[in-house]
């Protein structure tokens, strides 16, 4: 693998990570976490329509006309997502009524939209494909990561197995209820971002609003 | 009547598609740095999900339900790809009305506008709506207030962002990260709703 398309597949991983960085995406990544059974399911099908989503799209770039280009793509992204949720509804079907109306989000996911107007429009066929590629794994990373902790810490459980036997089953670890419910997934993903960002500062975000040095003085004795 | 209340409370605090759902997060995150952007957004995510859910409620149930169109024929499948065609006209529409006539209100949603089409809060709130196989009144009080309850959500974190811009955040929260765990505590404080019924 030549080193450009290395770049393009790694770089979504951590560098430039469609949930942590580029803010896309979250809608599905929270909702979709409380085990990591439909986490994997969810990060499959959304890598497998990004990566084609962006290489049909790419295909046909040169024949859409700019004005209905976002047309178009919602179109293609919508047959794509059509057809997972089909193959999802023949062959998982027990997974795909916990995704429930999760797996149709995908057409409205940001990631999908936002590689198409940014990559695909401008890249060759294979090059979209791999960042589409590349960019679901972006996703299904950070999925995975915060999917582990809420089994894990909520039910014990991994894929299903238990590791952690519960009190209520005689065990010696209780069970933390909270990381099953919605807040938790914010958390969780505020204080991902914290680390990658720790790991990482040039991710760091400019301040809207700076003390000013004078002001930071006086307040020296306090801290 | 009772039913219908209930129903329009539980979208609007109970299960409000921002804070239990995860639903339209990208432009909530983003968008929701000052007050006056966050009021025209929600106003406009309000009226479109008012206007989209009952309409893809009659497009199921007259055109795409199995024997609505032709008997023995089951158009569901086209379900996502239909809806999102809904959403997207009637986004297109709405710009041309407002245009015409409340040039105003048009000129303060600005590009807001054309995004909400790709808000999964408003797909999101049709594909709840298919799911829970709502009636057409249900669904237009649904589509009503789970509307309100986003905008509702969006414009309380704006005022919580406007006043946090003060405060001393460590370096690598900043931004998106404090925004996360203040959200997270924002869904927390809704939580103590449920199990509210009429």
């Amino acid at each position: 693998m030549n080193p450009e398309t290395k770049k393009t597949l790694v770089e979504p991983l951590v560098d430039q990570n469609p949930i942590t960085l580029q803010i896309l995406g979250i809608c599905s990544a929270l909702a979709v976490t409380t085990s990591v059974k439909t986490a994997l399911l969810m990060s499959v099908a959304l890598t497998v329509v990004t990566a084609f989503s962006s290489a049909s799209i790419s295909s046909v770039r040169h024949h859409i006309p700019n004005s209905i280009r976002i047309i178009v793509q919602m179109t293609i992204i919508a047959s794509l997502v059509i057809v997972v949720d089909q193959l999802l509804k023949a062959f998982a079907y027990d997974t795909s009524k916990q995704l429930s109306v999760f797996v149709g989000l995908i057409i409205t996911n940001c990631i999908v939209m936002g590689r198409a107007e940014a990559y695909a429009m401008k890249n060759g066929v294979k090059d979209s494909f791999i960042d589409g590629l590349g960019n679901g794994m972006g996703y299904s990373l950070i999925l995975i990561i915060v999917a582990v902790f809420r089994e894990l810490l909520g039910a014990g459980s991994l894929l299903g197995y238990k590791l952690f036997p519960l009190t209520t089953d005689g065990g010696w670890y209780q069970s933390n209820g909270m990381m099953l419910l919605p807040p938790s997934a914010f958390f969780i993903i505020g204080l991902l971002i914290w680390a990658v960002r720790t790991w990482k500062p040039e991710q760091n975000e400019e301040p809207d609003f700076k003390i000013h040095e004078s002001h930071v003085h006086g307040s020296a004795e306090v801290h | 009547m009772e039913d219908l209340l209930s129903l329009a409370v539980k979208a609007i605090f109970v299960e409000n598609l921002a804070l239990a759902f995860f639903l339209g997060m990208c432009t909530f995150l983003a968008l929701s740095k000052k007050i006056e952007t966050a009021i025209g957004l929600g106003i406009a995510v309000a009226v479109v999900q008012a206007i989209t859910v009952p309409v893809n409620n009659l497009i199921l149930n007259y055109l795409l339900k199995e024997n609505a169109l032709l008997q023995g024929v089951d158009l569901t499948f086209l379900g996502l790809i239909s809806y999102i065609g809904v959403i997207a006209a009637m986004v297109q529409i709405l710009e041309m009305v407002l245009d015409k006539y409340l040039p105003s209100l048009y000129n303060a949603l600005g590009v807001f506008l054309p995004l909400i089409t790709v808000n999964c809060a408003i797909l999101g709130g049709s594909l709840f709506m298919v799911e829970r196989d709502y009636s057409f009144a249900e669904s237009a009080v649904y589509g009503i207030s789970s509307g309100l309850g986003w905008a509702l959500a969006i414009v309380a974190l704006a005022g919580v962002r406007e006043k946090l811009k003060y405060s001393d955040v460590p370096k690598g929260l900043q931004g998106l990260g404090i925004t996360f765990i203040t959200v997270g505590l924002m869904s927390m404080g809704f939580m103590a709703f449920s199990g509210i019924q009429l």
